[in-house]
């Protein structure tokens, strides 16, 4: 049966009405009408589908939405801050750190939620961070060029 | 937040405001190079197409100016992520003379843009490049020649800059001006003068794609964030392996389910259509736990792939004939001879195909991610049995696709639903085991190479013989291509073509060999195949390319110095000497921890060039290996944009690192069991190795195409490097470590 349930998304309280059982995904997708969060695999196994939650990237294709309640909620949406790109945004753009993109959503999550807790991370700590998400282009260099370029950038993120 | 709705405006208003030409009409694949745009990349779908395509040798086919100032370039290619778009734009702003920012790109969609087949075999920058080229040059001359009429001035006496005719008198006009809201007309003869490439100020320049801007925002981008009004959820529940057949099923409990509109079952064709998505997906678990069906084992299993394919594969056929091969390479002072082995190997799409249909007013629109918007309209036509002028397809970005994965079954089958729910939007998702198991496979294949040598290193004799099933399994036209079309009541029959150059490509040595001969065996294989990025060019080059290793090595030369020896064409030699020297192989470690190894290629024989060196750290103590590093070098004549042409070759190399050290699609008598990330794993960041990529960049050639180039070579250098480090010779891909003999290393 259907809940009001309030979201900490992007800054904003937001309420949905649906069922709590549903996972967050679908939520994301379909209630709250955003594009980031993608569909990849319904199984945790990609990181398409990654939401920073409380600063931790984490993948919303099975957990149910109610889990997800009084949680800091962020996605690629938000991250820009008026009208200022995330550092990480830019550093992809200036990368170019893409090729058809469908995983992007999944790398720029988890590499803020590494930078946050570890503005200075190494090339293995990149790798680690990100080996969660599946890229089937094969654009791996790019985003480890492109999250060194932001740790680099002396911003915080 | 932008989202693909319907805008405010009412499109008739919308229309006749902005005049007949392109901007009341941009359907969906529309994308603005002015990056700095807050227009929202999708609009209003419509079924009536208001300037419809009136045939390729029409310049406004390819070259649109309309009244607000805008350049529209169409091509019949997608984006696929590889970046086309961007390189299409460039080579229009360029010998147009147009400011990059006034110019934006359409790409397949049959109510609008010019027929080019597939999007395939590295020939969109070859192709549709050619083709817009010389619209753009064609537009450019017949607006200077108006110019010229309305000043009575010489054509040579006037100057182009960013879209503005000037003359020595001062005076300026726009190409828009001149136009005056008039199409541009006639065919594009290919008389106009093509610009200098000395001359490119666009052409050439490593120019960033606007979509990667949308993407990091999160911006409505795929055909997966497309929301129209009036949506349906459908998920179809396919078969659990090949020629299954439904014997079970029990539409009542599914109907009972909240949102549930409609079960449909036509033969073996199952599809739930739900209010919500997530409903679709709880009732397709449902489905699935309940429904049960009756299918044949396969009677080919992994164990007797190989010798299946020698002994049950259809008599072989000459493609080259060279009499007396087998004397020739007995005579030779060398000989060897070695037969390899690849695999079925997966697209491994990202994201699960989607697509979306729509049945209105007797006209069907689809929106899908396929590699051709046409072919896919053809094929649509004869399963639905719907004339072409009732069907409108729309190309839009999917996951990247590498070949022909699951975007095509994707599109039929939502068409194949939309159908039956007229007026509705219907959206079909395939979920990860869809994909996985259904999409059609890149085809295993055998690959038995002999050859001779002389007393000096020369290649005397080279003899191929191959084994494989189809490369291209394409729907082009028919439906009992698509796997829903097997499934229906009334079912297509699915008619294999024989095999095609995709099955032999680069299986001819591009080396300077005074006899070669090539046959082959096509076979009929226990998996679904079709064309995976390369096709047989992938598999063909590993085999041909380690083999030249392995010549090398019986011959005593230094396997650069081989492959020179055996090659005459300068740009090949070039890019062979080129990664010689960047690598530093003469000072490489030789102490016997670092494995090297190099291949070279150019693809088809007549595309790029491409020479790869890999790096692999032996660990014998740990009984491992690890790629460390790939270099490559490639010549793809004219660079249209350097970055681009770099970020696709450092893509080709990653993924073909990972076909070739993990991958392989699993399967038993009950069918494809590679149905996730765990079963079928690919590479992922802690396995992927540093890349780095260079270009000989040659202005005053054509653009050859160069999305493909990577494949084959990477696979063999990375044998060849084990070899180098181990003294092994993996000849069965993928080359993992428990295939080596560590006791003899």
């Amino acid at each position: 049966m259907k809940e009001q349930i309030r979201l900490k998304l992007n800054g904003k309280s937001q309420s949905v009405e649906v069922d709590p059982n549903e996972p967050f995904l679908y939520v994301l997708r379909s209630d709250l009408e955003l594009n980031g969060p993608r569909f990849g695999c319904g199984l945790q196994q990609c990181g398409s589908c990654m939401v920073l939650v409380d600063d931790i990237a984490e993948p919303t294709c099975i957990k149910p939405v109610s889990e997800f309640k009084n949680k800091k909620l962020e996605t690629i949406e938000g991250l820009e801050k008026d009208g200022k790109l995330h550092p990480i945004q830019k550093a992809f753009i200036e990368e170019q750190a893409a090729q058809c993109g469908y995983c992007l959503n999944g790398m720029l999550i988890s590499a803020v939620a590494l930078l946050r807790k570890n503005p200075n991370p190494s090339e293995a700590e990149i790798k680690e961070a990100l080996n969660p998400v599946i890229c089937r282009c094969g654009t791996h260099s790019r985003f480890i060029k492109a999250v060194k370029r932001a740790a680099n950038s002396s911003e915080t993120f | 937040m932008k989202n693909l709705k319907l805008p405010k405006t009412d499109r008739r208003d919308f229309l006749k405001t902005t005049g007949h030409l392109l901007i009341g009409f941009n359907l969906f694949p529309f994308i603005s190079c002015n990056s700095t745009s807050e227009e929202s990349n999708v609009q209003a779908p419509t079924t009536i197409p208001l300037r419809p395509n009136n045939g390729n040798e029409m310049l406004d086919s390819w070259i649109r100016l309309d009244v607000s100032g805008q350049v529209t370039i169409m091509t019949g290619k997608q984006e696929l992520g590889q970046g086309i778009r961007i390189a299409l734009i460039q080579i229009a702003a360029e010998e147009l003379d147009v400011d990059i920012a006034s110019c934006q790109i359409i790409d397949g969609d049959t109510g609008q843009t010019p027929n080019e087949g597939y999007t395939a075999g590295s020939n969109s920058v070859e192709g549709s490049g050619r083709a817009i080229r010389e619209a753009a040059a064609e537009a450019r001359y017949q607006l200077l020649n108006l110019a010229s009429q309305k000043w009575n001035l010489s054509v040579s006496e006037l100057t182009v800059e960013n879209g503005y005719i000037k003359n020595k008198n001062q005076e300026s006009i726009s190409y828009w001006e001149l136009l005056d809201g008039k199409f541009l007309e006639g065919k594009v003869t290919g008389q106009a003068p093509i610009k200098d490439p000395k001359i490119h100020r666009i052409v050439g320049r490593s120019l960033h794609r606007p979509d990667i801007e949308k993407l990091v925002r999160g911006g409505a981008h795929f055909v997966h964030d497309i929301r129209l009004p009036n949506i349906l959820h459908a998920r179809v529940m396919h078969p659990p392996t090949y020629n299954a057949k439904l014997s079970k099923i029990d539409p009542q409990s599914i109907l009972v389910l909240p949102g549930i509109l409609e079960l449909v079952v036509d033969g073996s064709f199952v599809a739930v259509i739900a209010e919500r998505e997530y409903q679709a997906v709880i009732a397709l678990r449902k489905l699935k736990e309940e429904t049960e069906w009756t299918f044949p084992k396969i009677a080919t299993v992994p164990e007797n792939l190989y010798r299946q394919m020698k002994t049950n594969a259809n008599s072989p056929e000459m493609v080259k004939e060279s009499p007396g091969i087998g004397s020739k390479i007995n005579a030779s002072a060398k000989k060897l001879e070695a037969e390899y082995h690849r695999p079925y190997h997966m697209h491994g799409t990202a994201g699960p195909s989607c697509a979306l249909a729509e049945w209105k007013d007797g006209q069907l629109t689809v929106w899908s991610p396929t590699q051709g918007v046409y072919p896919l309209r053809n094929s649509l036509s004869d399963l639905l049995g719907l004339d072409i002028e009732k069907i409108r397809c729309i190309g839009m970005p999917g996951s990247g696709c590498y070949g022909h994965n699951g975007a095509d079954d994707a599109s039929a089958e939502a068409a194949l639903i939309a159908m039956r729910f007229p007026d509705k939007s219907v959206r079909l998702q395939w979920t990860r085991e869809d994909e996985h198991q259904w999409e059609p496979f890149g085809s295993a294949m055998a690959i038995k190479l002999a050859a001779g040598l002389d007393a000096y290193g020369k290649i005397t004799a080279w003899d191929t013989h191959l084994w494989s099933d189809t490369h291209n399994t394409r729907p082009n036209g028919k439906g009992g291509h698509y796997i829903s079309g097997r499934h229906l009541e009334q079912p297509f029959q699915f008619e294999k073509g024989r095999f095609s150059e995709g099955t032999y490509r680069n299986a001819t040595p591009y080396y300077n060999i005074p006899f070669k001969r090539l046959q082959i065996n096509n076979y009929d294989g226990p998996l679904r195949t079709s064309a995976l990025r390369g096709l047989g060019a992938y598999g063909n080059i590993f085999a041909l390319e380690s083999f030249i290793d392995e010549l090398a090595v019986i011959a005593k030369i230094d396997p650069f110095d081989f492959r020179l020896k055996n090659l005459d064409d300068k740009r090949a030699i070039d890019v062979l000497t080129l990664l010689k020297e960047k690598t530093g192989w003469e000072s490489r470690n030789k102490n016997g921890s670092i494995g090297y190894g190099i291949a070279f290629a150019k693809y088809k024989n007549s595309a790029s060039y491409f020479a790869v060196l890999a790096e692999v750290n032996i660990d014998s103590s740990a009984e491992t290996f690890k790629l460390t590093k790939l270099t490559g070098v490639i010549d793809s004549g004219q660079v249209i944009n350097p970055d681009g042409l770099i970020n696709q070759t450092e893509g080709g190399m990653i993924q073909s690192a990972s076909w070739t050290l993990l991958e392989e699609v699993m399967f038993d008598e009950n069918g494809v069991q590679s149905k996730d990330w765990s079963s079928y794993p690919i590479m992922r960041f802690n396995d992927t190795p540093e890349v780095e990529v260079h270009i000989i960049n040659r202005q005053e050639e054509k653009p050859l195409g160069a999305g493909e180039a990577a494949q084959g070579p990477v696979a063999a250098a990375i044998a060849n490097a084990i070899f180098d480090g181990t003294g092994q010779r993996l000849r069965q891909l993928p080359l993992k470590p428990e295939k080596i003999d560590w006791k003899k290393v």
